[in-house]
């Protein structure tokens, strides 16, 4: 048994924190807004250059002058602020977003994060994921813990085109949760069903257990 | 070749192999009808400094159709199967630049900051061949600003100073683009004698002419809604 898609999305909202600046990428890590605890609040950043995004908007109410970094129409909270994209990538180089919740191709044992690119396959190019890994506080991984074609995600060295270098703190995959620490990976939470043994069959890297692991 | 606005300001400012920079984040702000001018003018071997190269048969998408560009710089171009064809063809040469650093880049370029440096990229192939410095212990990238000959951006409403304003998150790249230029070009949706000087966010002294579009169509890459029983659940 392993977690859904908005499942992986509700486990990751657990990383916000009331007060937090959030940025949250294309995929998964869109969902997450779905699943924020209504008692906590939460800013919203989308790098093409707003602070305090809302939900969709009605059927009718979309508007081509407002969508988020995904591209999709979107609506603005009371309190929300516009800006251009200098700016949008100052306040995160600059350190004053607190998470951005990202997807992945690869992340090795050290956090090392490749996610942009595979080399001879479709090329898309990074976008904004080399300035949000360089520059943001905390970064949290949503990925599904093996590729479509069963081989490890999560491995000892990355071999696809990197996006950073030590960058991730946690992995949230359809079957754990990992944190990358000084000592290597440490499984911190199992899927319904899962074992430490199953989970470490399909990840290339060693993984350690949390006291919390049997 | 239609005679319009656009087309009538870039008659004189184009030529084969220049640089034109363009705003606009995917369809959102970009400047749909100094595009098609440039497409219409034949001009050819471009490098064309935007985020994203549109998608099939909009937008930078157009000038790719008809095979006017040469070097892309770009963020990222996932949403235009043209562009990946000639791209793994080898008939377009790319430069991929991390969002951020594009923007600061043609920010620099507008500021007159040669090159800056920046912790984004490093460790990655966007650092190859780059200078390298160390700060307080962390190793920084320098990275080069860039002027471009020719900049088109789009705002809601231009005057006659040549200051511009934007609407929501349409304002983007446009800022930054409208620096950089040796020359910039704004279409607008409204142009008035004169903006209220607070609500100006590009001066007119980087802007060399105005005009105003002759059409309103936009186009959105992603529609998406939600339903109407959810009002006042958000």
């Amino acid at each position: 048994m392993s977690w859904t898609r908005h499942e992986m999305a509700a486990l990751a909202a657990r990383e916000l924190s009331d007060g937090d600046y959030v940025n949250l990428g294309i995929g998964i890590p869109t969902l997450v807004a779905n699943y924020v605890d209504p008692a906590i609040a939460v800013t919203l950043q989308s790098e093409n250059g707003i602070l305090g995004l809302g939900p969709f908007p009605f059927e009718g109410e979309e508007d081509a002058d407002l969508v988020n970094a995904g591209k999709q129409t979107v609506t603005v909270l009371p309190g929300a602020s516009f800006f251009d994209s200098a700016e949008s990538f100052a306040m995160i180089r600059g350190g004053k977003i607190d998470l951005a919740i990202l997807g992945a191709l690869q992340v090795s044992a050290r956090g090392d994060l490749a996610n942009w690119a595979v080399p001879g396959a479709l090329v898309k190019g990074m976008g904004g994921a080399m300035d949000l890994v360089a520059g943001t506080r905390r970064i949290v991984v949503v990925t599904d813990h093996v590729a479509k074609d069963g081989s490890p995600k999560i491995v000892t060295e990355t071999t696809l085109p990197l996006t950073g270098t030590r960058v991730v703190d946690r992995i949230i995959t359809d079957r754990a949760v990992l944190d990358v620490t000084p000592d290597g990976l440490v499984l911190v939470e199992l899927a319904p069903g899962e074992t430490p043994e199953a989970v470490q069959e399909v990840t290339d890297a060693p993984l350690l257990r949390s006291p919390g692991i049997a | 070749m239609p005679d319009n606005a656009a087309t009538r300001a870039l008659e004189d400012r184009l030529h084969d192999g220049m640089t034109i920079a363009v705003g606009g984040f995917g369809l959102s702000g970009i400047p749909s009808e100094l595009i098609e001018a440039v497409r219409d003018s034949g001009v050819s071997d471009l490098t064309v400094v935007s985020n994203n190269m549109g998608v099939d048969g909009i937008g930078l998408g157009l000038l790719l159709e008809s095979n006017q560009v040469s070097t892309v710089i770009a963020s990222y171009v996932g949403e235009n199967r043209l562009f990946a064809q000639r791209y793994l063809d080898g008939d377009l040469h790319v430069e991929f630049t991390p969002q951020g650093t594009l923007a600061e880049r043609l920010r620099a370029g507008g500021a007159g900051i040669p090159a800056f440096y920046t912790r984004t990229g490093v460790g990655t192939s966007v650092a190859e061949g780059k200078p390298v410095a160390t700060f307080d212990g962390v190793e920084y990238l320098q990275e080069r600003a860039i002027v471009a000959d020719l900049a088109l951006v789009h705002a809601r409403t231009g005057d006659t100073h040549g200051n511009l304003r934007y609407r929501l998150a349409a304002r983007n790249f446009n800022p930054l683009v409208a620096a950089c230029g040796r020359v910039t070009v704004a279409e607008v949706e409204h142009l008035v004698d004169a903006l209220d000087p607070e609500l100006v966010h590009t001066p007119g002294v980087y802007v060399t002419q105005v005009v105003v579009c002759e059409t309103s169509t936009k186009h959105i890459e992603q529609r998406t809604t939600r339903p109407r029983e959810a009002e006042g659940a958000a």
